[in-house]
């Protein structure tokens, strides 16, 4: 692995957050991107979350992002908002968040974990108690909304001295002044958001993501994963071509969503998510 | 009971001057910030610079006093509550008139200074957010004005509770776009302008309706409704030769407040008093009061007490008044409560209807439910002031929007 990501390693994440850069050494191996799936804590309910969680690397997602619901999820459309009601009511919290990790790390010691979300919850949680706790629970590393590079000294240095992994978002609209300074403290990987705009709606052109990641390219070693609008495997396979990772989200959240509203598909809700994951996988085998 | 005040525990040591905030961050002490996501960053920023540029420029001045003067109607009169004041019988009772404004209420002070701002950043899209519909009334109004097309996110609830006002914007020109995410109320339709923004952050404006948001905001806010206290602080000062003993004024976002208020901030001999909503009862769960009920978070870009649950999930806020119905608040009173510089009280629905009744019987005003509330507070300590003293209240809307509200509220079939 290149230099920057040992340094990155060394300043960011300890034993725990290695997992990440373990994954992408071997996505290299294989000479392949990887797959990225988000899914929302909770969602439908606290059991079928589990299971769904569960068997997403069987399926196919090389990492996971674990979204940690929100009652105002300001960077979200419709699907994901729908997601964090539905968690809501069903009774998850923080803590049961950072329980299913736990339990999902009892069984999977390899497939790096990340939260995701805003940074209310972790406020009022405490923001140490909170790292101490998803290190515990074998958390890989944080992606945090509404916490740009100008509030760095909240969440983003105490988790890179704990070794947690700080993922960063950069975007169309981060320019390249501003992209020093939002890569100066990421780790594990970079996550571009290819439009901008919220998650599940509109999907960008390929050839200005392209350009976009060989512009991040340019200023840092880390890898470089792109998400936001990718739906389909067709989109997967693109991005695999341009990017070290693809992360598809609200099309997975809507699979859970219509998986509710049919009565007769309702248990099936976990086995369709993998299969889904599985097609959207197909799009990767080597590149 | 409810007019009782809460102090925080260990109050800091006083700065050397109130009025220096925020600090480079955005920061008012630990409050205010940007807690904004990436792809707002970039735009955040250049408000910042743009404001900033303007702040300071003579010719923008110039502009928003002569709209100021022109198109509003400012300044606003300075009036002597003389029936109140004897009803009381205790303190002389001022009232800021801002509820006389062009739209009838203080919304469009800073309405305009944004729109004004927009204007030189060469943005041509407005978009803004609304819960009782007074600042998307103040919004779209501006927006006729300038002639440039307006988006006024209001959520679903709201919309049904306030129909007069969604009419009203509808005629000035503005769309109003229902929010149905999350409970469908104001804050939820700052969600759905914030989200707007991020998917249209080349051409677009956004409008926030008080002084909160990620910094510039809440100082920027704050500036264009200063003008309330710098007016009233002159005119009292003439008129009574000294200055007030009190200050007070109601609280949702605090705008009106922190307007009136900050000229004031380092008069030492000046009481200040913010009113919260308690709605029905602080003990109840059923208030707007972030101050006396919430704890310190994170939302809509600053940090600041919001009313939430112990997992950090931000609460349904109430009040009879829409404009108060919001459950967090600017992070300059975040600072200015804790700091101990200013007093929050709380003032429930049933003691805002008094007052409200009261206003329109002995002044011939139909005040607005918001500073209502300011006036149940006044009710309860005026009495106990000394006769030559002098209480300053922003009165600073008017109550032709909640009619409707005050009817259904006292059994009243129109």
């Amino acid at each position: 692995m290149n230099a920057g990501m040992n340094s990155a390693m060394n300043a960011g994440a300890g034993a725990s957050g290695a997992r990440l850069t373990r994954r992408f050494n071997e996505l290299k191996q294989a000479k392949r991107a990887g797959l990225v799936t988000f899914i929302t804590a909770g969602d439908p309910d606290l059991d079928t979350s589990a299971a769904i969680l569960h068997g997403l690397p069987a399926a196919g997602a090389d990492i996971i992002e674990l979204g940690m619901p929100f009652s105002d999820p300001m960077a979200d459309g419709p699907a994901i908002q729908l997601a964090n009601q539905r968690a809501l009511t069903a009774g998850i919290t923080l803590r049961k968040t950072l329980d299913m990790a736990t339990a999902f790390r009892a069984h999977d010691a390899r497939t790096p974990l990340i939260l995701m979300g805003y940074y209310n919850p972790i406020y009022r949680y405490g923001n140490q108690r909170f790292i101490d706790d998803a290190l515990s629970a074998g958390v890989d590393g944080l992606i945090i909304v509404d916490l740009p590079a100008e509030e760095d000294d909240e969440l983003c240095h105490p988790c890179m001295t704990a070794g947690l992994h700080w993922i960063r978002l950069t975007t169309p609209t981060t320019d390249d002044a501003r992209l020093q300074r939002v890569l100066a403290n990421s780790s594990g990987f970079v996550y571009y958001v290819s439009i901008a705009g919220i998650t599940g709606t509109r999907s960008a052109d390929q050839s200005a993501v392209k350009n976009a990641v060989a512009r991040i390219r340019r200023q840092t070693d880390l890898p470089v994963a792109v998400g936001f609008g990718i739906k389909t495997p067709q989109q997967v396979a693109q991005t695999a071509a341009i990017a070290d990772a693809a992360v598809v989200g609200s099309a997975v959240i809507e699979k859970i969503a219509a998986g509710i509203k049919k009565p007769s598909r309702k248990n099936q809700i976990a086995a369709d998510v993998h299969r889904f994951v599985q097609q959207l996988a197909e799009g990767l085998s080597g590149a | 009971m409810n007019a009782k005040i809460k102090t925080p525990s260990a109050p800091p040591e006083s700065p050397e001057s109130y009025r220096a905030g925020p600090d480079a961050d955005g920061r008012f002490g630990k409050f205010g910030g940007r807690f904004v996501a990436e792809t707002l960053m970039p735009l955040v920023l250049e408000v910042e610079r743009a404001y900033h540029r303007c702040r300071d420029d003579a010719d923008f001045k110039r502009e928003f006093a002569n709209y100021a003067r022109d198109y509003i109607g400012r300044p606003s009169p300075l009036y002597f509550a003389r029936r109140l004041s004897a009803h009381f019988g205790g303190a002389k009772i001022y009232f800021k008139r801002d509820e006389l404004n062009h739209t009838g209420a203080h919304k469009i002070n800073n309405t305009l200074g944004q729109i004004l701002l927009a204007r030189r950043m060469g943005k041509t899209r407005i978009i803004a957010e609304t819960g009782a519909g007074q600042h998307g009334v103040a919004a779209a109004t501006v927006c006729a004005l300038f002639d440039l097309p307006c988006v006024v996110y209001m959520g679903e609830t709201d919309i049904k509770r306030q129909a007069p006002n969604v009419f009203r914007m509808k005629l000035l020109g503005a769309e109003v776009a229902p929010v149905s995410s999350g409970t469908a109320t104001l804050k939820d339709a700052m969600n759905e302008a914030l989200r707007d923004w991020v998917a249209n952050v080349d051409d677009t404006f956004y409008i926030i309706g008080t002084a909160a948001g990620p910094h510039p905001y809440p100082a920027m806010v704050r500036d264009f409704q200063t003008v309330i206290g710098t007016e009233a602080r002159a005119q009292l000062l003439e008129r009574e030769k000294a200055l007030p003993d009190l200050l007070v004024a109601c609280i949702g976002g605090g705008s009106n407040a922190i307007g009136l208020f900050h000229p004031f901030l380092d008069d030492a001999t000046v009481r200040m008093v913010g009113v919260e909503a308690a709605g029905r009862g602080l003990d109840s769960g059923e208030h707007a009061a972030s101050l006396s009920g919430g704890q310190p978070g994170v939302l809509h870009g600053n940090r600041t007490y919001l009313l939430q649950d112990d997992d950090g999930q931000i609460k349904d806020a109430h009040s009879i008044s829409a404009g108060l119905d919001y459950p967090g608040i600017g992070p300059e009173h975040a600072w200015l409560f804790e700091a101990g510089r200013v007093e929050y009280a709380g003032i429930t629905d049933d003691e805002a209807l008094e007052a409200f009744q009261l206003c329109c019987k002995l002044e011939g005003i139909i005040p607005a439910l918001e500073p209502a509330h300011a006036l149940g507070y006044v009710s309860k300590v005026a009495p106990g002031m000394d006769a030559d003293s002098i209480i300053l209240m922003n009165l600073c809307g008017r109550g032709d929007k909640d009619v409707f509200t005050v009817a259904d509220a006292l059994g009243v079939q129109l």
